[in-house]
């Protein structure tokens, strides 16, 4: 069977799922199980068939699980988005639509996409304006003491979401050039790049760092350090780079957390979610022991779909649900087996991300498609562990569940830009 | 440059088995203690949208019942306000639940689990809470409040036959409709005399001389004792080395246990427990329930345990009456370190009512399912045998006289026997401040009913003049 073929019949078991999930939520609220949820899956299918479409017609080469890997993970979000609220799940349904359409519109205009190369500076000036535009007055915004989103009219996103596919590419190009000079000098019987060399790497340090000041956000600067250093190891495969890296950053992240107020409370409320005082306090540990006791009442098998206390009349007991604690929904309904069976689906999505990486011929397309898979994981790391109390909750969305418009059309595109470089390699490898 | 994105992989991959495990943690591993943690109000917030169920009274009378808001949320109401307050207890989102409402919370929210809990949420059915029926008495109960008059005390009546709670009174009481707010919650928590405190089951007083019951019992049972066994019963004995007196220091001379019963004779009762010993003591008193939280259907943090408490460092701890710190002579006149609580008493004369047999009590009967079936019941249970039927015989005509002749004849119903004991426990000796207690049942030929009742403090009263005209009144009320 060919590429596309497995594909489509991939799409299948993410078209049960959604109608499933409807299903159960239709049967919850109560309201008799009409065709309703058969009209939503038929949809969903349509979308994802349309995406197929292009694929098939400009990628027909391309590696065949990541679309209904993301299929699948789209109509959870979807289903629990809407089990949360109606409207946030129509509005989700709708930046799915536009998520397609930058998704096909990365296809269809980034037919080759190395000419990505040609205009690297002009890519990391943009993102890293980007990511200080939050703190520009009159269209910044503030959330929860982090800079992370803007406002245009109407519209609201966070640039965030664009900067780290930006500042991948950069890095993916800027490394494939320096590679080999980054290792040519040895001292002391250690790598010791020369400072022009290791200098953009250091201001990328550097960026990460004026993250945590600017945007506030330990869980963002994180994520873009940890997608640098992978890169920076497989550009270099050398152990020294991340081990200095690492320490760097939780050298500047102590500083950070001891001087930066917002930061240092996160940390504390990491470390002490029942203390009466931090929980008590705004911005305390109010969200972190909601989202613990949620998952201490899911236990193994869930609460049922649709089951989760989310508010008791108008007052909201878990914030942010549909964003920054849609795990632990998860989890509360499904269980653990259910916050597990997710997990796995994202490990199967960056198995691809990295198996895409392995069989790219050149050492751009490796070094991008390894940033990108790498980015989406730490994301899911950030957030994940931040809910589930393995490092400081910081708000990341989950990647195609969390309700959140700039995440779903710049995870598109990612995957998009994944879907490229797997079928330029699959097809280099047939030959 | 494939070997580092393999490593790269390798290290998410553990990245991801670090979630995996801090998930299982906190579904699996923590998941007992995080749902007891304080903070936790998942649940108590989960039964706010639960039609709980009512609470009813022997009569039908509805003691509490829930009301649906305009939010879809549910709100507790209680309609007869404090009758049973302390028993009934609360179910609000902030002060929590307390008293039957906690003990019988899965029953009253109606947690229906395993394959028709299953079929039910399919059904799309809401979870319904099962109705709780008892045996309480509203009536009688009424009666116990009016006659307490306000002042700090309590009435326990029970069933001798099954160990039904007919009456359980507490005062001060209060309204648990207050406790929606949180200013009113927070007045009653700090308010003089502990309203909240359900003194029948968690107030430990001294029982004084009912506790001569348990005694005679001993004495009787065990075959050291007949009714007329005779013991010297003159003022300022030593018991324990120190001269004990009796009441007004009357001298009595040699006298028959029935008559040491029947005027209270302390020094003849301590005597008679000295000579039984602490090991024989000690054996019917845990038959009498002393020793262990008193066995009723209310939450353990409600209910204490009667019996010896002694503070070697300054803490009030429960010991064996065989401790070397017990005075056994004087803790069996109720004096010494013996602390009991009004159920306890009760329970004492529950089991002499009921031919040596002491029914386990149970306010509770049954539960009703939304459907109309019986989802639980309460069956009597047997708490023990305290001593034989024919000991019980005795001990039962030793008390009638108590009521006939002796201390507790203002309990005396008109036509129907009663049988009982008087008991005044000082707590100031020098401004004269004394508990009266008294403790009974009837009809002495067929019991139907056994009570205790006791006032915390009064100026000089006497258990035979203050707490058993209170008595009377309720028996009344019960058998009519």
């Amino acid at each position: 069977m060919n590429a596309r073929n497995r594909e489509l019949l991939g799409l299948l078991p993410a078209s049960l799922l959604i109608v499933a999930g409807f299903g159960a939520v239709f049967l919850q609220e109560q309201t008799q199980l009409d065709n309703l949820s058969l009209t939503y899956g038929a949809i969903f299918l349509g979308l994802c068939f349309a995406a197929h479409l292009i694929i098939r017609v400009r990628l027909p080469d391309a590696d065949p699980y990541l679309l209904p890997i993301i299929a699948v993970l789209a109509s959870i979000g979807l289903v629990v988005i809407y089990r949360l609220n109606e409207t946030l799940a129509r509005d989700q349904a709708q930046w799915f639509v536009i998520g397609l359409i930058a998704f096909a519109a990365t296809i269809v205009l980034l037919r080759d996409y190395r000419v990505l190369e040609r205009y690297r500076y002009l890519i990391a000036a943009a993102s890293i304006a980007l990511l200080l535009l939050p703190r520009v007055p009159g269209i910044g915004q503030q959330a929860n003491g982090a800079y992370l989103g803007i406002s245009l009219g109407p519209v609201s996103f966070q640039p965030a979401e664009f900067a780290k596919i930006g500042i991948i590419i950069f890095l993916a190009s800027y490394l494939r050039d320096t590679r080999a000079l980054l290792v040519s000098r040895k001292r002391y019987g250690i790598t010791l790049p020369r400072l022009k060399h290791i200098g953009p790497l250091l201001l990328v340090w550097g960026l990460a760092m004026l993250m945590l000041v600017f945007i506030r956000d330990l869980g963002s600067s994180l994520m873009f350090f940890g997608g640098f250093l992978a890169m920076l190891y497989v550009a270099t495969d050398r152990l020294i780079f991340p081990v200095v890296g690492f320490g760097l950053f939780g050298i500047g992240a102590w500083f950070f957390a001891t001087t930066v107020g917002h930061v240092g409370d996160r940390i504390s409320a990491w470390q002490h979610p029942f203390d009466p005082k931090l929980y008590e306090q705004i911005g305390g540990s109010y969200q972190i022991a909601q989202s613990l006791f949620a998952q201490a009442d899911g236990g193994l098998w869930g609460e049922g779909f649709g089951q989760a206390l989310i508010s008791v009349g108008d007052s909201p007991i878990l914030p942010a649900a549909q964003t920054d604690l849609i795990y632990a929904v998860i989890v509360n309904e499904l269980g653990l087996i259910g916050g597990i069976a997710l997990l796995l689906v994202y490990v199967l999505l960056i198995e691809r991300g990295f198996r895409i990486a392995v069989l790219a011929r050149d050492s751009f397309s490796k070094l991008l498609a390894t940033g990108l898979t790498t980015v989406v994981a730490l994301q899911v790391f950030v957030i994940v562990g931040g809910v589930t109390k393995v490092i400081p909750l910081t708000g990341v969305t989950l990647p195609f569940v969390s309700y959140g418009g700039s995440s779903i059309v710049a995870n598109f595109v990612i995957v998009a830009l994944l879907l490229l470089i797997s079928d330029r390699a699959r097809r280099e490898a047939r030959r | 440059m494939n070997k580092p994105i393999i490593r790269v992989f390798a290290v998410l991959l553990v990245l991801f088995g670090l979630l995996a495990y801090f998930t299982t943690r906190w579904t699996v591993i923590d998941r007992a203690e995080l749902q007891d943690n304080p903070q936790n109000k998942r649940e108590l917030l989960a039964q706010q949208r639960i039609a709980r169920g009512s609470i009813e009274a022997a009569s039908g009378t509805v003691l509490a019942r829930s009301v649906r808001r305009s939010d879809g949320t549910y709100a507790r109401r209680y309609p007869e306000g404090g009758l049973f307050a302390q028993t009934v207890g609360y179910s609000f989102l902030n002060p929590g639940t307390a008293g039957l409402e906690r003990f019988y919370n899965g029953q009253l929210t109606g947690r229906t689990a395993g394959l028709e809990g299953t079929l039910r949420k399919l059904q799309g059915k809401r979870q319904q809470g099962n109705d709780l029926q008892t045996a309480l008495d509203p009536l009688a109960q009424q009666v116990a409040i009016d006659q307490l008059a306000g002042r700090a005390g309590a009435v326990v009546a029970l069933d001798p036959r099954n160990g039904r709670v007919k009456v359980m009174a507490s005062i001060p009481s209060y309204d648990p409709n207050v406790l929606r707010s949180a200013r009113q919650t927070a007045r009653l928590n700090s308010a003089p005399g502990a309203p909240l405190l359900n003194r029948t089951t968690a107030g430990l007083y001294p029982p004084g001389s009912t506790f001569k019951v348990v005694t005679a019992a001993a004495a009787i049972d065990s075959g050291l004792y007949e009714p007329s066994s005779t013991v010297n019963g003159d003022n300022a004995i030593p018991i324990s080395g120190v001269p004990l007196n009796n009441d007004g220091g009357q001298s009595f001379g040699e006298v028959d246990l029935t008559t040491a019963l029947t005027q209270s004779v302390n020094t003849v009762w301590a005597q008679v427990g000295e000579r039984v010993g602490k090991r024989r003591m000690s054996r019917y008193m845990e038959r009498f329930g002393f020793g262990s939280p008193v066995p009723v259907d209310l939450p353990p943090s409600e209910r204490l345990a009667s019996g010896l408490y002694c503070s070697p460092d300054g803490n009030r701890e429960l010991v064996s009456p065989t401790d070397s710190c017990v005075d056994i002579g004087r803790a069996s006149i109720g004096q010494d370190k013996l602390l009991a609580t009004p159920l306890q008493m009760a329970m004492v004369a529950s089991a002499v009512a009921n031919r040596g047999i002491l029914m386990r009590p149970a306010i509770a009967t049954r539960t009703i399912d939304p459907e109309g079936r019986t989802a639980y019941e309460n069956t009597p249970q047997r708490f023990s045998r305290v001593m034989s039927a024919a000991s019980a015989e005795k001990l039962t005509a030793m008390m009638q006289r108590v009521v006939q002749e002796g201390t507790g004849t203002a309990a005396a119903l008109s036509g129907i026997e009663v049988a009982g004991k008087t008991g005044t426990a000082e707590r100031d000796v020098i401004n004269n401040i004394t508990q009266p207690w008294f403790i009974a049942f009837a009809p002495a030929s067929d019991p139907q009913i056994a009570i205790a009742v006791t006032i915390e403090k009064t100026v000089g009263g006497f258990g035979g003049t203050d707490a058993a005209p209170i008595a009377k009144a309720v028996m009344e009320s019960v058998l009519r």
